[in-house]
């Protein structure tokens, strides 16, 4: 379920075109991305024709237009992450679950991001699950992570 | 608490702030930023918490959750004053111990401490640890002292104090931007334009209305220094902008921050919401005529937003495309109203230079770099982390001194500056100083200060592809240079890591790279083959090498290169074959293992569980 609704998010912004980028950033933490629906009720809250709004969720890519996974792998592909090997790491996450980066596996269960840079240098190669971080990444480590994740949600089935 | 009605009562709350410390015997702070939270330093913290309550120390004893120490790779970290021991790797159930003996009978965990790499001791306060011992830390040192969620704790050491003398000490907004002028601070975002400069042609730029925003986009991958000043002290950031509100004339701000930075997000918001409360934002701020708000703006993940003009449509909730510069945004910016947009590091620095003065701020750095620059240090080295030092160190005291050197034996070769706009350098340019104009005449430039160390197992065509990859992605295809010159040379680049690479390729490179830096639009387009360029001019043997030889010298462009198990250090241990997804390796136990090249799939996955080091790739 969604913490906020459409309206909710919209209140005290409405008539405002300036708020787009906060608002589909709002919609999108809470229905996890940005539906042609949402674009609709957004674009007449906001005053904004529907093709800008969807101009600005297809622009940036912290926007989502399709839902993902139920575990999200991200990868940061910054420069410090790349030289620890961070495309191995990219490769086996794509590799092992059968889809490109973007996509979400037909089951439902998992989707392979990349950003270009989470922050955390130091600590590379980093990858999330949900928000959760995995510091100094191997292509071992990874493909075990996979695994247990796909275990987990077997047994809950 | 009550609203703060004039510089009295600010120097009033401060007293009884102080005074109510006067009780506290003992500091442990303990790392809550990005980094730290990574390993795990939530669970630390709420142990240390617990363990404090339970023997009865809360009143006592602080614990102050701060923002980043800058050391992430021993994460955890924790430092404890009196005494400023620090630990490192601190785990939830080394909490217990460090109440009852560090605490209590200030006795030393050894356990805990961290051991210097290259003489093997352990060290025992921070100030000793050789990461720390080679910096200037003026901005990352003001991190330790507060917890970033408390505005009284910024208030308790100082903080406030600059905006007030700017405010009530006869300090007309010229005298500031003068002082700014004369300090020499120049934009730390990596344009490196004189900041004094920019204010005062905002300053005479017509029009009431005018803005300054804080960006805190931070595109560069392998730059995180603005994530940590912001994240872990808003209110510096906050009272920078200030001073530069009333200097300029400006009624309102907009910080404007990466969405893939929640904590810096939380905190930011958290700040502005303190500061109103007290007064510190808002209509006649302290009592004086000068009035003045904040809003957090939060990015949406395009690297071009870090361009100024890119940036301000962002704000304005368009599309982030650059537009040209004909008219600066000093006069025609957000709003096409006169706009200062400077980097979080910039605005950080201000309020030190109105407390200390100009020829305090000056009295570091190079003849046309002043003050400390914080730098990223990442990649292959030792010591990764935020490191804080004058302008004018040599790369060499960085990456040698305070990075503690290459890891696992291996040649450190180059380091890149500046992020996708900047260059690589090779070793015998390690002697040049940390500089705009000196990095900028060797092909890279300072940037915004991320520093990546590479070493014998970094390829150098490779970086340069990764670098267009990243670019393809974040071209906002406005223009075409940009749009069309990248993705022509990323072809090229392609065809030579995949061993398809031609000798006249190298020529065209140049070429493509040459047009793309004199007709892209705006600063991010014409800086863009930066990369390809610095990597040709330092490196050519390299390309040479893949196109000749069809060998990738650091072994990384897969299709030139095999993985292959050395014979004399195989022990037939299974742990490859176990760990093979793809079923290429075999061999039986205590048997030499093989494997079959027409398989491999060259994933990497054997060479990271082999704890033997056997398998190579030629």
């Amino acid at each position: 379920m969604p913490s906020q609704t459409l309206e909710q998010i919209l209140e005290g912004r409405r008539s405002q075109p300036h708020q787009l980028i906060e608002v589909l950033q709002d919609v999108q933490a809470s229905h996890g991305y940005i539906s042609e629906e949402a674009m609709q009720v957004v674009s007449q809250g906001l005053g904004v024709p529907i093709m800008e709004v969807y101009r600005v969720a297809s622009f940036y890519t912290a926007f989502r237009l399709k839902p993902s996974g139920k575990n999200v792998l991200t990868m940061c592909m910054g420069t410090a992450c790349h030289v620890r090997g961070a495309r191995l790491l990219l490769d086996q996450a794509t590799g092992q679950l059968g889809v490109g980066p973007r996509e979400v596996t037909p089951d439902g269960l998992f989707s392979v991001d990349h950003v270009n840079c989470l922050g955390a240098c130091a600590l590379g190669p980093i990858v999330t699950e949900n928000g959760t971080y995995h510091h100094h990444m191997t292509p071992g480590k990874l493909r075990k992570l996979i695994n247990t994740l796909s275990l987990q949600k077997a047994e809950v089935q | 608490m009550p609203r703060l009605n004039s510089f009295r009562e600010l120097e009033h709350l401060r007293e009884s702030l102080r005074g109510q410390r006067h009780v506290i015997t003992t500091t442990v702070m303990v790392c809550g930023g990005t980094g730290c939270q990574a390993s795990q330093s939530r669970a630390v913290i709420d142990a240390v918490k617990d363990e404090l309550s339970t023997q009865g120390l809360s009143q006592s004893v602080r614990l102050c959750i701060t923002g980043c120490h800058g050391f992430c790779e021993q994460g955890p970290v924790m430092i404890i004053e009196p005494g400023n021991i620090f630990y490192c790797h601190v785990s939830p159930g080394d909490a217990f111990e460090i109440v009852s003996q560090t605490v209590v009978r200030g006795e030393v965990i050894e356990r805990l401490l961290y051991t210097d790499p290259v003489s093997g001791e352990k060290i025992q306060t921070e100030s000793e640890i050789p990461f720390y011992h080679s910096q200037d830390r003026q901005v990352l040192s003001q991190n330790l002292m507060v917890d970033p969620c408390s505005i009284e704790d910024y208030i308790a050491v100082g903080g406030y104090s600059a905006l007030t003398k700017a405010l009530y000490n006869n300090m007309a907004p010229e005298d500031i931007i003068g002082e700014i002028k004369s300090s020499g601070l120049r934009g730390r975002g990596g344009g490196g334009f004189p900041t004094g400069r920019k204010w005062s042609e905002c300053r005479e730029a017509p029009g009431d209305e005018k803005y300054v925003i804080c960006n805190a986009d931070e595109g560069d991958p392998g730059a995180y220094m603005d994530r940590c000043v912001l994240e872990g002290n808003p209110h510096l950031v906050l009272e920078g902008m200030m001073i530069g509100a009333w200097a300029i004339g400006a009624g309102k701000g907009y910080v404007y921050v990466r969405n893939e930075y929640p904590l810096a997000v939380e905190h930011s918001r958290l700040a502005v919401e303190q500061a109103r409360e007290l007064g510190l934002l808002g209509d006649n701020i302290l009592g004086s005529p000068f009035s003045f708000d904040v809003d957090i703006a939060r990015g949406g993940g395009a690297f071009v937003c870090g361009e100024s003009t890119a940036l301000m449509a962002s704000i304005e909730g368009k599309v982030g495309e650059p537009r040209a510069k004909d008219v600066h945004t000093v006069v025609d910016g957000l709003y096409h109203k006169p706009t200062t947009l400077n980097n979080v590091e910039t605005w950080a620095n201000v309020p030190s230079i109105i407390l200390n003065g100009s020829s305090w701020f000056a009295a570091k750095g190079s003849e046309g770099s002043k003050g400390t620059k914080i730098l990223a240090l990442t990649g292959r080295i030792k010591n990764t982390g935020l490191v804080e030092v004058a302008m004018g160190t040599p790369i060499s005291t960085v990456i040698f001194d305070i990075g503690g050197g290459a890891i696992d034996g291996n040649k450190i070769k180059a380091v890149q500056t500046g992020g996708p706009s900047g260059g690589c350098l090779p070793l015998d340019k390690f002697d040049l100083p940390v500089d705009f104009d000196v990095l900028y005449e060797a092909g890279s430039m300072v940037g915004s200060g991320g520093m990546v160390v590479m070493d014998e197992s970094s390829c150098m065509v490779d970086v340069a592809k990764y670098f267009l990859t990243f670019l393809q992605d974040e071209s906002c295809g406005k223009c075409l240079p940009c749009r069309v010159g990248i993705d022509r040379m990323l072809e090229v680049i392609t065809d030579i890591t995949e061993g398809r690479g031609r000798p006249e390729q190298i020529d065209l490179l140049e070429e493509l790279a040459e047009t793309v830096s004199q007709t892209a639009l705006c600063g991010l387009g014409k800086t863009a083959p930066n990369p390809v360029l610095s990597t040709l001019r330092y490196f050519r043997s390299e390309y040479e090498a893949h196109i000749s030889e069809k060998k990738c010298p650091a072994g990384v462009c897969k299709a030139l290169i095999t993985y292959w198990i050395d014979p004399d250090k195989c022990p037939g241990c299974g742990v490859c074959i176990q760990g093979c997804a793809h079923q290429a390796i075999t061999g039986g136990k205590q048997q030499v293992h093989v494997i079959d090249n027409q398989l491999c799939q060259k994933c990497g996955i054997c060479r990271s569980e082999c704890k033997f080091d056997a398998i190579q790739i030629i």
